[in-house]
């Protein structure tokens, strides 16, 4: 106490740091709650100070407290400032504290969006390294948006540190802002042959992230990472491309095939284990990708099944862990390998480790045959008695269920012994999954017809010992049981030996203490066992018992009619009033019993789980229509923003089976009789009573088992199993016998004939008979059902916004948002992206009622195609395969029907786009972005319908549409996995400028001697007007080392290097990094520049000291630095209205050019001029084209591009007429190289 | 991906809580439920589940059920008095996490000397910067030991050069403070660090 006060009088410094903290809490183990709390309220103090290094002392006591589970987000605000602090130290508590208790809902996150954006631009490469650490942890949809582009920036950062970093974050980026993708992806694809083999190991991590999620988009980086594979000799990155491998396979059965040779090398030759685990669980999925047909397809199984046995038997339990996990999965596929190992595997059943024994129990799930499963069950059943854990005994009960019920009790060849396994089952305490067990009572009962007699019985012996189950437990899962036991009895009670029983033991007043919907089912029952058994006894000549019965309902049901359940309180009544009614009846003699079970007559069908989601729409019924006339939109809806992804959502809900014709339904109709007629487990549906089950078919094909003496039935300490198994080893031994004889008969009638081939060698599995002929009855679907299964995936996965094609070229409007008041790093990323530049949106602003129709019929096509392709979906297999081998993409043909709702328009790309997309794509200074960027839409701005109003192409397009429904039309007939291609590249209108652009780089040669290469470009700023930022590619040409490179320019009057504060007006600039031999790197100086009306050329030198093992040189390289005046353009997109607003407005100047002789189409002409001379396409009609740009000053740049044979004339408008000259110029000179 | 990444001892006391993911929803009833709550469940859940195996079972387990259940899978290593868990989903390579979590205490041992848990109650931040260094937002950053060791050490510097947090007075009067503190054995280091790890070879 006095310390205390003590404290408070004298000064901050004897503040608790972390460490006292620690110690203090630790010595108040009594009372930690209250010493904490006062903690707190001393932290809050500290927070109160001005004091930085106060707060920060604070805010890392709080991260300590919020570890302890204490709520700290009150101190949120506080946490940012000391995020904002200058010091290092500070700093790095703040973000550490920030990435502890931040998350997306933290409102104080918006606030720390500037000095994020600081601090990844900071000088001292660790405050960056704090601030993507932090961002990482509490990254938020703004702040990804808004940060996307610095961050995309600090992916070519001069240290690997903070490019390795940059690139993680990347992935948590793309996930809050999916439209970062696509821009974003070219250079994260570059970062994958990084020379710092960290970063390379990152941009693996992310690809394979994003890959496993949506693989298809990146099979075509398929090649690069197969060289990686090959190449690489770390095996983390190893692991990724070989796991990521095991996604893509499965898309592209080539690649599979190409893989098994370097994974089966691998296989042999590496020590490491975790990697040949992956190479393993690879090969499995190439193996299972491949249906078959690979040469030597089972000698690889045969490997990995090998190696795996040597895992599995490797005495570390890992090692058997994940050696089962992997067995598993070559079970799905093969598991005839898998079960040569029975013995290992039933030895891990009874390992000490319970992870283990849970895997091999998966296994087992593959192993079990008609002739083993008694077996294995027995074995698992004694598992079960002895296991001590309730989590273990659990899976064991839940996989004996599994095993005996796959695939339609396919294996069960006594379903008596299956029911007495079940009520065994019964008997375990405290297991949650007594609901299980129910359901399969029931379903057995239900399905299996014959079963039912013992089934009833079983049933009847459980209800009369259910105070065995209940036990003293109330809430025991058990008990689930005794739903499907009384109603099994009450359906089915004419197979009831002793009705009566039954009823009192479903009448007792324990039943009251069941839960309440156990008891409604009682209660229900007891009226069917009711019915059934006034039936049997008015056949008796002696009324009295009878009406005994329904004295003894009138007495028992008040018990439930107090019940505090409503279901149970309104069942109870209602029938206790029926009771009383048919007493009534009785006492007068009448007979009754025809009438009260008339009650309860007809068959209860089994219907599929998903019948009710099957239900066709019937014809006619549209249910997107609206019902009364929609409600006028306003116009401003139009200007909506693009939210492609959340206003599709609603799409996916849409019924899908609306249009069925007439003539389909009759067809599906037929095939649904003809599978049924060949159905030996169908029944068909007959006129139900009751009575119909006595005859149930196949009575006499019954070989009957003598149950009269051995099986317990009466015992009420319920059956045993196992006598049941050895019950069938006798039924079986029998049957062999029998036929044995027969056979022998037979080979005695016909000597002559190759009898010997029939000489019963081992039993094989078709040879088990089952005991009985069981109707399997099919579960029932609503008439016309198709057999569909779609996939419920998650609409909340945020990888599914992640589902972008990568491989299409960039559009105009995919750029990262630029807010950086920075000079560098924005002009190269919009330049970048400004390479694909003509795409502008070309929708019309107002849509008219027509096209709205129109865009309607669109997607009702749509529909019908998803709908044919679904049809053909058994043929596509193949059909893709030889479309893959014949053309040369790498890319999946057919896009998912989600990619396609959610794009409206189907965006498949065509084997011949994708081939010239990966044409182009080789070339590093024009990612695929030029190669295609000519056509004006991009599906996206299909999608959004922000452009402008009067669209002279208008007509053309729905004309161009009408074609194009012809020329689908005719393609869905012939090969249908093109026409989404075909569909696409028509509506882009360039079917026959589908040619590739040749490669193309504005960077240009700036100085070159025998040790080092300059190349540079030059690019406006468009945030600051006066700004231009030259990149300078260095790449060392020599064996030595380069360093201290400096960079100095000779200002001239009108334009200046900026230089940092401080030094000289004729200083150099350090290059900030140094060359190895053989390297290059990037670096970007920035210019000041007055006027930019005219070119102008600056002299510079570089120095550097070159450095080899003995001897270090100094060297100095003079270039010149041409500053054109396109290099003052920025690309910008207009829309045709602003435009000839511009064009009206008469402020232009105007001038003209003629190109003579121009030999190139009329794609490449404009894809040049965009992207040398940093132009947009504003519109383009034949050979005709308008184009815009905007100088980094504002002067607007208009040119109209006309070409007629090898004659280019450019007519050119501007408001400054000497610039314009200049650009003319530059242009001229530009297309007189080529 | 890594989910998260817990240190607790053998008694189940946090020293180390680094979530990627956030969790904050009670898995039973919908109501909300404080992301500070929802960790600690986490951690008594994960220790119930780790703390009953015995040291010679396999170091693999499913996740529970506040965590993701099945689809994330829990890889640990006990040392000494300390369980390191990492929670992952199926993109990780189990061996290779087990060997991420060796690299990682490897690297604490360097940069504490001899690593013992007191090192990690009374340093959890320096731990979090060391490991800040080693996983970045749920993805492997960095795996080789020495690159880690060399830009903790340079950060440390750096602090070190702006006068730490810390001034020295108040040193001097937890030195004071520092009377009755508890015996605790400083001999708990990391003994069995060479465990046999399926050798994930050099990187």
């Amino acid at each position: 106490m006095a310390l205390k006060i003590v404290k408070g009088s004298i000064d901050r410094m004897f503040d608790k740091n972390l460490q006292d903290l620690v110690r203090g809490i630790r010595n108040h183990k009594e009372d930690e709650a209250k010493y904490i709390s006062t903690c707190i309220d001393e932290i809050k103090q500290e927070l109160k100070q001005d004091n930085i290094a106060v707060k920060a002392n604070a805010v890392c006591k709080l991260t300590y407290l919020q570890m302890l589970g204490y709520d700290v987000s009150w101190a949120a605000f506080n946490i940012v400032e000391v995020m904002s602090s200058s010091k290092f130290t500070y700093k790095r508590i703040g973000y550490l504290a920030a990435s502890q208790c931040f998350h997306e809902n933290t409102d104080v996150i918006m606030l720390t969006t500037n000095q994020i954006r600081k601090d990844l631009s900071s000088p001292n490469q660790y405050d960056t390294g704090v601030a993507l650490t932090g961002l990482s942890c509490f990254v938020t949809p703004d702040l990804a948006r808004d940060l996307a582009n610095d961050i995309m920036t600090l992916m070519s950062h001069t240290k690997p540190y903070i490019r390795k970093k940059a690139v993680l974050i990347m992935y948590k980026v793309f996930l809050k802002y999916p439209e970062s993708l696509r821009p974003a992806f070219p250079r994260l694809k570059e970062k994958l042959e990084d020379p710092d083999p960290g970063v390379q190991s990152a941009a693996v991590n992310v690809i394979c992230e994003l890959a496993r999620r949506n693989p298809k988009n990146y099979l075509s980086l398929a090649p690069l990472f197969f060289k990686l594979m090959t190449s690489s000799t770390n095996n983390w990155v190893l692991i990724k491309i070989i796991k990521l491998f095991g996604a893509l396979t499965p898309l592209e059965p080539r690649l599979g095939k190409k893989l098994i040779e370097p994974l089966t090398n691998l296989i042999h030759s590496t020590s490491a284990m975790s990697l040949l685990y992956e190479c393993v669980n690879t090969v499995i999925a190439v193996l299972i990708s491949l249906s078959s047909g690979m040469p030597n397809h089972s000698a690889s199984i045969q490997l990995c099944v090998q190696k795996l046995r040597i895992l599995i038997e490797d005495s570390d339990q890992n090692l058997k862990y994940l050696g089962l996990l992997a067995m598993s999965k070559i079970l799905k596929t093969h598991p005839k390998s898998v079960q040569s190992h029975k013995d290992l595997i039933l030895q891990c059943l009874d390992d000490k480790d319970e992870s283990i024994r849970l895997r091999a129990l998966d296994l087992l799930y593959g192993m079990v045959s008609k002739k083993n499963l008694m077996e294995i069950v027995k074995k698992l059943m004694i598992h079960v008695d002895k296991a001590e854990g309730t989590t273990y005994r659990d899976e064991l009960l839940t996989k004996i269920i599994d095993i005996c019920s796959q695939s339609n009790y396919q294996y069960i060849t006594n379903f008596e012994w299956y029911i007495s396994i079940l009520v065994e089952l019964t008997r375990l305490e405290g297991t949650r999954h007594g609901h299980l067990i129910a359901s399969q009572m029931l379903d057995v009962a239900i399905r299996v017809k014959a079963i039912r007699v013992f089934a009833v019985a079983q049933m009847a012996t459980l209800l009369d010992n259910a105070h065995l189950l209940t036990g003293n437990m109330q809430r025991n899962g058990i008990c689930e049981v005794l739903y499907a036991a009384a109603w099994i009895c009450g359906e089915f009670s004419e197979h009831l030996e002793n009705p009566v029983q039954t009823l009192e033991a479903m009448l007792r007043p324990k039943v009251a203490t069941l839960p309440g919907h156990i008891q409604a089912v009682y209660v229900q029952n007891a009226a069917k066992l009711f019915a059934t058994i006034l039936k049997n006894q008015e056949g008796n000549t002696d009324s009295t018992a009878a009406q005994e019965t329904s004295q003894m309902m009138i007495d028992r049901l008040p018990l439930f009619v107090q019940s505090a359940n409503l279901e149970v309180q309104e069942r109870a009544s209602c029938i206790l009033q029926l009771v009383k009614y048919i007493q009534k009846l009785q006492q007068k003699d009448v007979e009754v019993a025809e009438e009260v079970s008339a009650l309860f007559a007809g068959e209860l069908n089994p219907v599929a789980p998903k019948a009710q989601k099957k239900v066709p729409v019937p014809e006619g019924l549209d249910l997107d229509a609206w019902i009364n006339e929609p409600p006028s939109e306003s116009e401003s809806e139009d200007e909506q923003p693009k939210a492609i992804f959340t206003k599709e959502e609603p799409k996916h809900s849409r019924p899908r089976h609306t249009e069925v014709d007439e003539k389909e339904l009759a067809r599906r109709r037929e095939a649904r009789k003809q599978e049924q007629a060949n159905n030996p487990f169908y029944i068909k549906a007959s006129p139900s009573s009751q009575k119909v089950y006595q005859e149930a078919p196949g009575v006499e094909h019954i070989p009957v088992v003598q149950i009269d003496l051995s099986v317990p039935l009466k015992v009420p300490g319920l059956p045993m199993s196992d006598q049941y198994v050895k019950l069938e080893e006798e039924r079986r031994q029998k049957e062999r016998a029998e036929k044995k004889k027969k056979e022998k008969k037979k080979r005695k009638e016909k000597r002559s004939g190759r009898g010997k081939k029939h000489d019963s060698g081992p039993e094989s599995e078709e040879d088990i008979t089952p005991a009985h002929v069981v109707d399997i009855v099919t579960e029932e679907m609503p008439e016309n059902a198709l057999p569909s299964d779609d996939d419920d995936k998650d609409p909340n996965d945020p990888h599914k916004a992640l589902d972008i094609d990568l491989d299409k070229p960039l559009a105009d409007s995919e750029k990262l948002p630029v807010r950086s008041h920075r000079a560098a790093g924005a002009p190269k990323s919009s330049a970048e992206d400004g390479e694909a530049e003509n795409a502008t949106p070309q929708e019309p602003k107002k849509k008219s009622s027509k096209e709205k129709r129109d865009k309607k019929k669109d997607k009702e096509r749509d529909r019908k195609r998803s709908k044919e392709e679904k049809k053909k979906k058994k043929h596509k297999h193949e059909e893709k395969e030889e479309d893959l081998l014949g053309g040369q993409a790498e890319e999946p043909v057919v896009q998912s029907e989600e990619m396609k709702e959610v794009e409206a328009q189907p965006t498949s790309t065509s084997a011949e786009e994708a081939a010239t997309v990966a044409e182009a794509a080789p070339a590093p200074e024009a990612p695929a972005g030029t190669a295609a960027d000519s056509e004006p839409e991009e599906p996206k701005d299909t999608e959004t319908e922000e452009s402008s109003s009067k669209h002279k192409k208008k007509k053309q397009k729905k004309e161009k549409e009408e074609k194009e429904k012809k020329k689908k039309k005719k393609h869905h007939h012939h090969h249908h996995h093109s026409d989404g291609g075909g569909e696409e590249s028509v509506q882009n209108g360039t079917v026959e400028e589908e040619e590739p652009l040749p490669p193309m780089s504005n960077y240009c040669l700036l100085a070159e001697n025998s040790y080092i290469k300059m190349v540079c470009d030059i690019q406006g700023n468009l945030q600051d007007g006066s700004q231009v930022v030259v990149s300078v590619i260095f790449e060392n040409k020599s064996d030595s080392f380069l360093k201290s490179m400096e960079f100095n320019v000779l200002d001239s009057l009108n334009s200046k290097l900026q230089r940092p504060e401080g030094s000289g007006p004729h200083d150099g600039l350090t290059v900030p990094f140094q060359l190895p031999p053989g390297v290059s790197n990037e670096a970007r100086f920035v210019f000041t520049v007055q006027s930019i009306v005219m070119p102008q050329k600056l002299k510079g030198t570089l120095t550097f000291i070159v450095k080899n093992e003995d001897s270090s040189t100094h060297e100095k390289l003079d270039f010149k630095l041409h500053f054109t005046c396109t290099s003052y353009l920025i690309t910008t997109p207009c829309y045709s209205d602003a435009f000839a607003k511009l064009l009206e407005s008469g402020d232009l100047k105007s001038s003209s050019v003629r190109l003579e002789g121009v030999n190139m189409p009329f794609h490449h002409l404009l894809a040049r001029i965009c992207f040398h001379h940093h132009f947009s396409v504003v519109e383009r009609i034949d050979s005709c084209a308008s184009m815009y740009s905007r100088s980094i000053q504002g002067h607007h740049v208009c040119l109209l591009v006309k070409t007629s044979g090898q004659t280019v004339s450019i007519d050119a408008k501007c408001d400054e007429p000497t610039l314009l000259g200049n650009v003319l110029d530059e242009i001229k000179q530009t297309f007189s190289q080529c | 991906m890594i989910k998260a990444i817990l240190i607790f001892n053998n008694h189940g006391k946090p020293r180390l809580i680094r979530f990627y993911q956030y969790f904050h929803q009670a898995a039973q009833d919908t109501s909300y439920c404080k992301a500070e709550d929802m960790q600690q469940q986490i951690i008594r859940e994960t220790f119930h589940l780790v703390s009953k195996r015995d040291d010679n079972v396999c170091n693999f387990l499913e996740g529970g059920s506040l965590i993701g259940g099945s689809d994330y899978k829990l890889i640990y290593r006990h040392y000494a008095t300390l369980y390191f868990v990492f929670c992952v989903d199926s993109s990780e390579s189990e061996l290779g996490i087990l060997d991420l979590i060796q690299v990682f205490v490897e690297t604490l041992d360097k940069c504490f000397e001899n690593v013992c848990e007191l090192d990690l109650i009374f340093h959890m931040d320096k731990v979090h910067y060391i490991l800040q260094e080693v996983v970045m937002g749920g993805m492997v950053l960095e795996t080789n030991m020495n690159e880690i060791v060399a830009q903790v050490e340079v950060q440390n510097r750096m602090e070190k050069s702006e006068g730490g947090l810390s001034a020295a007075p108040a040193r001097a009067v937890s030195a004071v403070k520092n009377m009755n503190l508890p015996e605790i054995p400083r001999n708990i280091n990391i003994g069995d660090i060479n465990i046999k790890v399926p050798s994930l070879s050099p990187f």
